[in-house]
């Protein structure tokens, strides 16, 4: 009896502790690669990254300007279209869908959706809009990313507008407002910091989207902000920086997904605030 | 429109003027805010079938060349003879991930209990913020990490992995080869850490979900809570946890970049784990912008084809395992 009671407390004390250890081990690699991150992206870091333009090989300039704005560009196309697109499906899921079967399917495609190989997004957009255009382009590239974002925004927002209480939709029917002014003006509006929750994760998760771009806005290597061609942007300057064997491409490849990594944290941090406002009932 | 303006004019008498303009402009924007959001969810659902349809008709040319079969199990890819096979790229999808599986998996069910079982209440929401954080880090940032920073570390420990596991008989051939940093078993180390994040936090919500009654009665009983973990919370989750599996699964069968800074990127299968390899998505990352030809393009894109098949299958699967769950406990609510 006793010596069963001591082989279950040695499983139990030797398992937490490999509980432990595997806590450890994740937040240990988090604090590594944020290090290295850090650590390289300072020493690359000069002014000239943000006043000059992408310097050819073999020269000891540095400038990331037009990938800059080229990556700018290409978010906010992309939130252009997936903003409007993702926050009326979520509104048509939680407002006109409800728990029908049509509506549950939508859901189920999109949670499919939700994190899909960006990869194969690319590929998409490569097909639909690459392809019939003739040549890659930053739209390309935005349409790409928008299809990443979209799933993120159409789930927040059906969560977060369901979390909204009968008694306020039905205050402003009883007021005689048509549906989409008690939408529009008060759930949209109760609502509001959870759906900003939704957008600012779907942008986090498309700042840092490599793959999708290199079948769509590939990159230029000059400044243009003409969206219907190739555009520079930060992850394909860092995939092509980081694997080219010049040492200040190499610096400016940390430097760039330093930047990168602060923003998309930002964009986390914000979210997460935003969440916190969110009014749970009960 | 005009059926209901006819409904109106028969409930309120004959309207004036302004009023009956204004009753149809407040109708017509109901249903047209109704009819753009309908468009919107259409839109949203309908993006997962145009993604399989579009790849599914630009790999016709290749899948008419090479047919199905012949193209799963052949292992030349040679662009100059316009020869092109799946094989080794679905086999280093398919180890690469594996390796993902068999080290992640078990460290985010450890991160998962230790959150919902064991830490004290004031290291809970700090440890379970930092590992959220891991899946916030862009993948190819995680590239970069890899080749610059974790695969020379990884070199030095490779001959020791080399003289321990290379002789076992049997398994020994899997750990054979130079210690270069780079390779199918890096790939599959930095997937690990990149799926932890995804896996561990389903496991972590639906732990949670666990009626705190059946917790509590097995510590009643005198369990450990090792024993609750197992026994208990473990076997009540079961189909949601392999649901939370499958997710990450579906991760890292499709990740892109940083497997492809990592894995060595060549195009012949080798025995060895410490050699280097190609997965369909970086075979795709590195060749797909400098394919020349239609067919080469064509056979690209068949490659993608089986990736969103396999991927979209493993999702399937996750979506429906994890909702299983729920409705369980919707049921018993």
């Amino acid at each position: 009896m006793r010596a069963v009671v001591a082989r279950r407390r040695i499983v139990d004390v030797v398992s937490k502790t490999l509980m432990a250890a595997a806590t450890l081990v994740g937040v240990f690699f988090l604090f590594w690669i944020l290090w290295s991150t850090l650590k390289f992206g300072i020493s690359g870091m000069h002014w000239s990254l943000f006043t000059q333009d992408t310097p050819p090989p073999g020269t000891d300039q540095f400038g990331l300007r037009n990938a800059f704005v080229g990556s700018l560009l290409l978010l906010g196309v992309s939130m252009g279209i997936g903003v409007p697109i993702g926050l009326m499906a979520g509104t048509w899921l939680a407002e006109y869908g409800f728990r029908s079967r049509t509506a549950d399917t939508v859901r189920f495609l999109n949670d499919i959706m939700l994190s899909a190989p960006s990869i194969e997004i690319g590929l998409f957009a490569y097909a639909a809009v690459v392809a019939p255009m003739g040549h890659f382009s930053g739209l390309a590239g935005s349409v790409a990313l928008s299809i990443l974002m979209i799933p993120i925004i159409v789930r927040t927002t059906d969560e977060m507008l369901s979390l909204v209480g009968g008694d306020m939709r039905e205050a402003a029917i009883a007021l005689g407002a048509p549906a989409w002014v008690v939408i529009t003006k008060v759930t949209w509006k109760a609502a509001r910091a959870g759906i900003l929750t939704g957008i600012l994760i779907g942008l986090a998760r498309i700042t840092g989207e490599t793959a999708p771009l290199l079948f769509t806005a590939l990159n230029n290597q000059y400044f243009s902000s003409n969206m219907l061609r190739p555009v520079a942007n930060i992850p394909v300057v860092i995939f092509q920086f980081a694997l080219s064997p010049y040492t200040n491409w190499q610096e400016m490849a940390w430097a760039a997904a330093f930047i990168t990594v602060v923003f998309v944290l930002a964009l986390s941090v914000g979210a997460r605030w935003f969440l916190g406002k969110v009014q749970v009932p009960k | 429109m005009n059926g209901s303006d006819v409904v109106i004019g028969i409930d309120t008498g004959p309207p004036s003027e302004p009023e009956a303009s204004a009753r149809s402009w407040r109708l017509s924007g109901d249903s047209l805010f109704h009819g753009v959001a309908a468009v919107a969810a259409f839109i949203a659902a309908s993006t997962l079938f145009g993604t399989v349809i579009a790849i599914a008709l630009d790999s016709r040319l290749s899948i008419h060349t090479f047919g199905i079969w012949n193209f799963l199990k052949s292992s030349e890819w040679n662009p100059v003879t316009q020869t092109f096979g799946a094989f080794p790229f679905i086999m280093g999808t398919l180890i690469s991930s594996a390796i993902a599986m068999v080290i992640g998996v078990p460290i985010s069910f450890g991160i998962a209990v230790f959150i919902v079982e064991i830490a004290p209440a004031w290291i809970k929401r700090p440890v379970a913020g930092a590992i959220e954080l891991l899946a916030a880090v862009p993948s190819i940032v995680y590239g970069l990490w890899g080749l610059v920073v974790f695969a020379p570390v990884f070199g030095n420990i490779e001959p020791w992995i080399s003289n321990t596991f290379g002789k076992i008989p049997g398994i020994g051939a899997l750990f054979q080869g130079p210690p270069m940093g780079i390779g199918m078993l890096t790939a599959g180390i930095v997937l690990a850490i990149m799926i932890l994040p995804y896996i561990s936090s389903i496991m972590r919500d639906v732990f949670m979900v666990v009626p705190a009654s059946l917790r509590e009665s097995a510590y009643a009983l005198g369990a450990t809570t090792w024993e609750v973990a197992w026994d208990v919370v473990l076997p009540y989750t079961r189909s949601a946890v392999i649901g939370g599996i499958f997710l990450g699964l579906g991760r890292a069968l499709g990740e892109t970049m940083a497997v492809t800074f990592v894995i060595g990127n060549s195009n012949t299968l080798s025995a060895s784990l410490l050699m280097p390899s190609a997965t369909i998505p970086s075979v795709l990352a590195n060749e797909f912008t400098e394919a020349t030809t239609k067919l080469y393009v064509s056979s690209l894109i068949y490659l993608g084809l089986i990736l969103i098949v396999v991927t979209l299958a493993v999702r399937f699967l996750a979506v429906l395992l994890i909702r299983h769950l729920g409705r369980k406990e919707g049921v018993k609510a």
